[in-house]
């Protein structure tokens, strides 16, 4: 345990106030008298216009700690610290900001999708087959910002066409199944921002996708958070990925963070043994602006 | 119509045989059940004609067939002395010409007894499916929700004490119990004797009371309606629970229901716009399955309640022996029942983009 | 998809199985020796017709003057005997010819996938009630039609494992190791099958004693005299108001059926983890 001290250095790059604030995070999961530790204890700070990389192999909790931001893990699991978002828009939000743990359902569906959003690894599974682009597109737009029908429809035309999407308006009337896995994820991205939220979770974002298709989703992200101001945490395993975009690094391990710093440092003089083994096993080790995948689960 | 074939279904070919990817499925579809139809008349055919005992003491009865007369006369107009390829012929063009045979308890054709007899038992199928998948979709729903819980418990434990009750014993008690003894349902048949049956449309009387405007009637043939589709229900309400709960169960673990909670969407839109549409194809498969054992049922359920449908045609030819009116009741079940099962096929690929657009 | 039924878990004792395994095992003590014990003789028209419940005839007497107690218990053993060996039946035949078409493929998968569609595209009663028919009237024909009906589920479920199991590397390297088919099957398909089946027969026994018991209401199974429960209920048609004719041997096949599915379920549970209980859902 004496790596919980590590996690509490401060993030020295982060000159703008978080907008959203972990601390002392525990996940655990199972019966609530004796449930099996996932997550011991992880702070972090997402701030606006900056990427927060969350790396980790798998099993580290590191998906587990970004679903519990919007609560979103199985009812048998057992939540603990602070989780507090700084937003002003946000419903009673004071000085102190909301606290996002223990949070009544309805109050969190308000802040679901609309002030902290998510996309998720595999967008051909986190796509419903059977809803339209459109309706998916809407429906959330249609519940949080009380827009009629026709606003919604335009305002999911001019979020495809920002992320890139062929002929949106034809793509509103289509179903997930007729595109690529490149376009699935831009329509995920596009989902998720159409309520203005001031957090991005990603999940793996690009896990699921071809390699020649990852660079472009990248760049996406790193584009909308410099012009939206988006504060986003990035989970993946992929420390090409990490390299190639994140502002700020976390590494996480057995549920812990071992390490934080800003992306320069944890790639160029990485101080945890683990992180070092990691980016060991990195087949170029210098962080190039392709991201490769690392042999995950390299110490199984 | 096998549960195989419509697993594969999700994944349809690629290539499409007409304009359509839609039409290529349908016409698919429909080839599909113009071969089962004559699988089903090929069963018919050889176990009216095939099986061990006596065809000819089957459709003529015992006393007629003692008479070598009779016998050979029956031979001669029915062609049996012809190769069975030929008598398959024959009977399939009797078919076609909507000859079923004459049955021997009412000597009347097969056919107009069994035209007569289908509205009463659509009518009555019609409203068990719409209570068993209302009922079925809820129970089914709330168990997948509240999973390991008490209530799944119950549910479970209800839903399998509904496939076990024998319907024919539950229609007599049912009758008992609410008719004789608390006279609080109307007796059997599909009116009550005062009232005459309404202008025939479609031959529900429900509906062909309400084109008429007849509330009275429509009120009555409601009430009557009530018990046989309670005790024909429970079965399938039993079937459908189990089956919503595990696709709900499968569907709730899917990526998508996880998105659409991060979206912030509410509890109902959640259930109804993402959950159950999701769970959709398995419960429409299993919807088409349950309208078999509804047919199933009413043979055992419809007697009990002087109910004129196939159920009571089948229970009065069978317990009197009269084969061809049980052949004919075989007969006309299975072409419903294949009906059925390709209409099952058209909505799935209505709800399915994937086969819908290929 | 490995010999998880060789673990059995502690999970076979859960409540619904094991209220349901006494109530079937209670039956099957019945069914075996009623005939020693049961105060008349289910066939003898001694006692006054249409007596209802009292002290010396617990269930009432028929409008024939017989004892509906001992009719019941003695029909116990013609109807669950029955019905277990239709379920064995069907279970043998239908799970032999399922391997068969899903290890040789080809026309003879088709064949006998083609008959599977035929029977089918009926549903069950009625095409049990076709074939009785024409069978003519007995409790003989009732069971053989009654297998006409119920051996194909056995053929598709059993086809449809070993089909998937054919593409599975470990049983790839089976063959790569030159088993023969023989041992193929014995070895890898067998202990894949055995689960889901007996979860299947074991449910198939209620259905089995629904079918034939309905099949008797027709009339098209089990014949006067005989003391069976869905002849009894078929004879109650003509009495209503003498409700305890139909009432006792209605509860026999429901609390018979339900102990068998209840145990069937209960199987199920342990044979396919997926579909256990024990892991709670998210909100």
């Amino acid at each position: 345990m004496t790596d919980v001290l590590n996690t509490m250095v401060p993030d020295a790059e982060a000159t703008a106030p978080a907008v959203l604030s972990v601390q002392g995070l525990t996940v655990g999961i199972g019966p609530r008298k004796a449930p099996k530790p996932i997550v011991t204890g992880i702070s972090l700070d997402l701030v606006p216009g900056r990427i927060h990389g969350l790396a980790g192999e798998s099993g580290s909790g590191k998906t587990v700690s970004s679903l519990a931001i919007l609560g979103l893990l199985p009812a048998n699991a057992t939540v603990g610290g602070s989780i507090t978002l700084f937003d002003a828009d946000s419903n009673g939000a004071g000085p102190g900001g909301t606290e996002l743990i223990g949070m009544r359902r309805r109050a969190l569906n308000r802040i679901r999708g609309r002030r902290i959003a998510m996309i998720f690894q595999d967008p051909s599974s986190s796509l419903h087959p059977q809803l339209t682009v459109g309706s998916q597109l809407t429906d959330h737009v249609r519940t949080h910002l009380k827009l009629g029908r026709e606003a919604a429809r335009d305002r999911a035309i001019e979020l495809l066409t920002r992320v890139r999407v062929p002929n949106p308006v034809e793509a509103l009337g289509r179903y997930p199944h007729q595109f690529s896995g490149g376009q699935r994820q831009r329509i995920a991205i596009a989902i998720a921002l159409a309520c203005d939220p001031v957090v991005l979770l990603a999940d793996e974002p690009t896990t699921a996708l071809d390699v020649t298709v990852q660079a472009g989703i990248l760049h996406l992200l790193r584009d909308l958070a410099d012009e939206r101001q988006l504060a986003v945490l990035l989970v993946t395993h992929d420390l090409g990925v990490m390299s190639a975009i994140a502002d700020e690094v976390s590494v996480m391990r057995h549920g812990v963070i071992v390490e934080t710093g800003p992306r320069e440092q944890i790639f160029g003089a990485p101080q945890h043994a683990y992180t070092r083994e990691l980016l060991e096993s990195l087949p170029s080790a210098q962080g190039a602006d392709t991201p490769s995948a690392i042999q995950k689960e390299a110490g199984r | 119509m096998g549960k195989n074939t419509r697993a594969t279904r999700v994944h349809p070919a690629r290539a499409p045989l007409g304009g359509s990817p839609l039409a290529g499925y349908v016409l698919r579809r429909l080839g599909m059940s113009v071969l089962l139809l004559f699988g089903v008349t090929l069963v018919t055919f050889s176990l009216a004609n095939l099986v061990p005992g006596n065809p000819i003491v089957a459709a003529l009865g015992e006393g007629a067939a003692s008479n070598p007369a009779t016998v050979a006369a029956y031979i001669e107009k029915h062609g049996l002395d012809q190769p069975l390829p030929v008598q398959y012929l024959n009977y399939l063009l009797n078919l076609f010409q909507g000859d079923m045979g004459v049955s021997l308890r009412t000597a009347q054709p097969v056919a107009s007894d069994l035209a007569k007899a289908v509205p009463a038992t659509i009518e009555v199928a019609i409203g068990a499916i719409i209570v068993s998948l209302a009922v079925g979709v809820a129970l089914g729903s709330l168990a997948a929700y509240r999973r390991g819980k008490i209530s799944d418990q119950l549910v479970r434990v209800l839903s399998l004490i509904g496939l076990s009750i024998p319907t024919f014993w539950m229609a007599l008690v049912s009758f008992n119990f609410f008719f004789l003894q608390l006279r609080i349902a109307p007796g059997s048949g599909r009116l009550s004797p005062i009232l005459s049956p309404p202008p025939t449309v479609t031959g529900l009387y429900t509906i062909d009371a309400l084109l008429a405007g007849q509330w009275v009637t429509f009120m009555d043939a409601m009430a009557h309606l009530m018990l046989p589709v309670f005790v024909l229900s429970l079965f399938t309400i039993g079937l459908l629970t189990r089956f919503v709960r595990t696709s709900v169960l499968e569907v709730l673990d899917a990526d998508y229901i996880r998105a659409g909670r991060a979206k912030g969407l509410s509890g109902p839109r959640m259930l109804f716009g993402y959950t159950l549409r999701g769970a959709s194809l398995p419960i429409l498969t299993i919807v088409g399955l349950a309208f078999g054992s509804l047919l199933s049922g009413t043979v055992l359920v419809e007697a009990v309640f002087a109910w004129p449908g196939l159920g009571s045609y089948a229970y009065n030819s069978a317990t009197s022996l009269d084969l061809p009116g049980v052949m004919g009741v075989g007969l006309i079940v299975g072409v419903i029942y294949l009906g059925i099962n390709f209409a099952v096929d058209l909505l799935y690929g209505v709800l399915d983009p994937r086969v819908r657009l290929a | 998809m490995t010999r998880r039924w060789l673990r059995i878990p502690s999970a076979w004792v859960t409540p619904l199985g094991v209220i349901g395994a006494v109530i079937a095992a209670f039956w099957i003590v019945v069914a075996f020796t009623a005939q020693f014990w049961v105060p008349f003789d289910p066939l003898a028209q001694v006692l006054p017709r249409l007596q209802a419940p009292g002290i010396d005839t617990i269930m009432g007497t028929d409008a024939l003057g017989r004892d509906i107690f001992s009719r019941l218990m003695t029909g116990a053993g013609v109807t669950i005997p029955l019905a277990l060996m239709l379920v064995v039946m069907s279970m043998v035949v239908g799970t032999l010819i399922g391997a068969i078409a899903g290890y040789f493929g080809k026309w003879v998968d088709e064949v006998l996938m083609r008959l599977t569609d035929l029977v089918m595209a009926f549903p069950t009663v009625i095409l049990a009630m076709v074939v009785a028919a024409a069978l003519g009237p007995s409790l003989f024909n009732a069971v053989i039609a009654a297998f006409v009906v119920s051996w194909p589920q056995y053929a598709r479920m059993t086809r449809s494992i070993v089909l998937g199991l054919r593409t599975q590397n470990y049983v790839m390297a089976g063959r790569l190791l030159g088993f023969s088919p023989f041992k193929t099957l014995r070895v890898d398909v067998a202990p894949n099958v055995v689960g889901p089946i007996l979860v299947l027969a074991s449910l198939d026994v209620g259905t089995a004693i629904l079918l034939l018991s309905g099949l008797s209401f027709l009339g098209l199974g089990a014949q006067p005299p005989t003391a069976e429960w869905g002849s009894m209920i078929s004879a109650a048609m003509a009495n209503f108001d003498s409700w305890w004719i139909g009432v006792f041997p209605g509860l026999a096949i429901l609390t018979v059926v339900m102990a068998f599915n209840f145990v069937g379920d209960s199987l199920r549970d342990i044979f396919d983890p997926t579909s256990q209980m024990s892991k709670a859902r998210a909100r």
